[in-house]
């Protein structure tokens, strides 16, 4: 980075704190987990669908759960977005217990995710779906809004060029930022949905299937984009993945659960060996 | 080994856009020829005749519609108790700005004859905003309740609301007040009448022969600018809201409450933001149709006025600005100049019928939009997201044309 590059980049800081909220960022001490879920279960009626899982999320890393169909996959990644509750256990976020916490505050700390079955805002473009993304780092209310002040108006611009700005950062052309989201590639989809969690700028991304109908190349692409984030915005990347290629390139550490229970935990090579987790996919031998 | 999903293909056979097509210059232009029309059109009737009354009455029934809009349009909740707003901002009026209190002697900002009445008599400037204040307390309390439900659960927990709202105004006079023996929340059906004119610090254009700003039951033109005025200042709220932070909160909430959520939106507040900005919209209109009546009676707040307001939304386009504007028009001078003034001027035997066609206003009313609904279900402006949504389940089949039975 040249000098005048640097120098740049504070301006463009400086304008940032200026215009939208300023984020508060706090710092774990090196090793400290930057998620840690403890026995947390989630029991639906009579059924257990998430059962007794402790687990921990390290910073700056990209960790994996799979499993089969209905293993509870989902169900866990609800309970760490804040859309259930957990029926018992711990979720601590940043050192801060934030079990049964509600969605848009613990996206607000710094928890951001994707969803399995695409949920874009159909009828809104890439660009608006990843401005709604940055909902958290904006102030205007309603005042600000009627009258349209100039700070009010310097926060749009602003959030519309971070918009452009992620939207680029995960590969989409120049010419589908206006295209309405329905209009948009399967592929392209994903990425501007990743591009909207990317925006309220997390700590934690949460991907939930993101290479679900996408080609080898696609995925490809996806897993050099999450390499990419993680080491580029500093953050940790929990995957749901079924794709074993994908998983077992990208992760650090993979979590197998079956029927809501951790079976296997490890490093990606040592969990495709486990014979619990080969029965749970391929049934019991013999 | 991905597995290719069947809805990869889905999407590139049909593109949608939310340009109508329309150079936005034709849309400005247009605006301003109607706009100057509208401010013009008192000078072709006369100040007193029945059609200046029935615009008046369609330029409050539009604000009106653009509140309701806010809700049920942009942030999709249904609201079926509207019409407690317009009670609460005609009520406003009727504590704030007339004799009903007898034994205060509170005046302010008003001069004339008023200053030696007895009772609280505010300018209805300052009515306005107590009515807006009174009215987003109100659409908070309706707020809060519904926000842990969805869909029709909401529409009937308003309806509920509306009603709560007509059984208070009824039976108000018999609830006493702590202050005053003569005291009492309302009127009930007796009204709280008269109510006070419209002041307004404006200078006074002395020409005897018109009295331009000069409000009074003989010289209907000032209400009429004045409703256009609170029209054109409610479309600039609506369309600034619309196109704000706030604005893209509501659709959002409005197409997947889940991810919304999920992006930091918070519901609770998005959602009460919407129903405080529509009750003070509605507020609004409720104050000055109070005033302009010159009455704040029980018996106007019935649950047919709701949904009267709805109709104009969903007939003018859900969610569409320009829309709800003509839906209102529409609706509310089919209704008030349409079925009794000119359905009126038909002989009675033209069709060899042995009633008036007035008689059938309300067949009428719903045969006309029965018509629309069907040929143009999304509304006679549709919103273009709206209009989306809509198509793009059709044409996914998500509708239930396979089943047969």
């Amino acid at each position: 980075m040249s000098p005048s590059e640097a120098a740049d980049q504070s301006a463009r800081k400086a304008k940032d704190e200026d215009v939208l909220k300023p984020r508060k960022r706090v710092e774990l001490a090196p090793g400290a987990p930057l998620m840690d879920i403890e026995n947390a279960t989630k029991i639906f009626g009579g059924l257990t669908a998430v059962s007794d899982i402790t687990f921990t999320i390290p910073q700056n890393a990209i960790v994996s759960v799979i499993g089969p169909n209905g293993a509870g996959k989902t169900t866990f990644f609800n309970m760490l977005t804040g859309l259930y509750k957990p029926s018992m256990g711990r979720i601590v976020f940043l050192g801060k217990d934030v079990t049964g916490t509600r969605p848009d505050i613990i996206t607000r700390m710094g928890v951001a995710r994707t969803f399995q079955n695409i949920r874009l805002f159909g009828t809104m473009t890439a660009l608006e779906n990843v401005m709604v993304g940055q909902h958290t780092r904006m102030r205007a209310g309603v005042w600000g809004s009627i009258l349209r002040t100039p700070r009010v108006r310097r926060e749009e611009e602003r959030v519309r060029e971070i918009g452009r700005e992620i939207l680029a950062e995960v590969g989409m052309p120049k010419s589908s930022f206006d295209q309405l989201a329905i209009n948009l590639s399967y592929g392209d989809q994903r990425r501007v949905e990743i591009a909207r969690a990317l925006a309220s700028e997390p700590r934690l991304l949460l991907l939930d299937e993101p290479t679900a109908g996408m080609n080898p190349n696609e995925s490809h692409q996806l897993t050099g984009l999450m390499r990419k984030l993680r080491d580029e915005r500093d953050l940790s990347i929990l995957l749901i993945e079924h794709d074993m290629k994908v998983v077992m390139d990208v992760s650090e550490r993979v979590t197998v659960l079956d029927h809501g229970i951790k079976i296997a935990e490890g490093e990606p090579t040592a969990v495709r060996a486990d014979p619990a987790v080969v029965e749970a996919y391929l049934g019991k031998q013999g | 080994m991905a597995i290719a999903n069947p809805t990869d293909q889905a999407p590139s056979t049909k593109k949608y856009s939310l340009d109508s097509g329309i150079p936005p210059i034709v849309g400005k232009l247009a605006f301003l020829a109607i706009a100057i029309f509208a401010i013009l059109m008192p000078f072709l009737f006369d100040p007193i005749a029945g059609f200046m009354d029935d615009s008046i009455t369609a330029l409050a029934f539009v604000i009106m519609a653009l509140g309701l809009n806010v809700v049920v349009g942009f942030a999709g909740l249904l609201d079926l108790g509207y019409v407690a707003f317009f009670a609460l901002g005609a009520y406003s009026v009727g504590w704030f700005a007339s004799g009903f209190f007898a034994d205060a002697n509170v005046h302010i900002g008003v001069t004339g004859f008023i200053t030696n009445i007895p009772g609280i008599h505010a300018n209805f400037l300052i009515v306005l905003v107590a009515a807006m204040i009174v009215c987003m307390i109100g659409g908070v309390i309706i707020g809060l309740p519904t926000l842990r439900l969805r869909g029709d659960y909401i529409a009937i927990v308003t309806l509920a609301f509306g009603e709560i709202i007509r059984v208070f105004a009824v039976n108000g006079d018999q609830i006493n007040l702590p202050f005053g023996e003569s005291a009492k929340l309302t009127a009930g059906v007796n009204g709280i009448t008269p109510v006070d004119q419209v002041q307004l610090p404006l200078p006074n254009f002395a020409d005897p022969g018109i009295q331009l700003f000069q409000f009074g039951q003989l010289n209907l033109r000032p209400w009429y600018w004045f409703a256009l005025t609170l029209v054109f200042i409610t479309l600039f709220v609506v369309i600034r809201l619309r196109d704000s932070r706030l604005g893209r909160a509501w659709i959002a909430l409005r197409e997947d409450e889940v991810a919304a959520a999920s992006m930091g939106v918070p519901l609770v507040k998005t959602k009460l933001y919407a129903y405080a900005v529509g009750a003070a919209i509605g507020g609004v209109s409720g104050a000055f149709q109070a005033s302009y009546l010159s009455t704040v009676n029980a018996d106007q707040f019935k649950f047919s006025f709701s949904i009267f307001v709805l109709a104009m939304v969903i007939l003018g386009g859900l969610g569409s600005v320009w829309g709800v504007v003509v839906g209102a028009l529409l609706l509310s001078l089919i209704n008030s100049y349409l079925i009794p003034d000119i359905f009126r001027t038909v002989p009675k035997d033209l069709f060899g019928l042995d009633f008036e066609l007035t008689d059938l206003g309300f067949g009428i009313f719903g045969f006309l939009l029965l018509i629309v609904m069907v040929l143009r279900p999304e509304g006679l402006v549709p919103e273009r997201r709206r209009q989306i949504e809509l198509h793009q389940d059709i044409d996914a089949g998500e509708t239930s044309f396979e089943v047969r039975t």
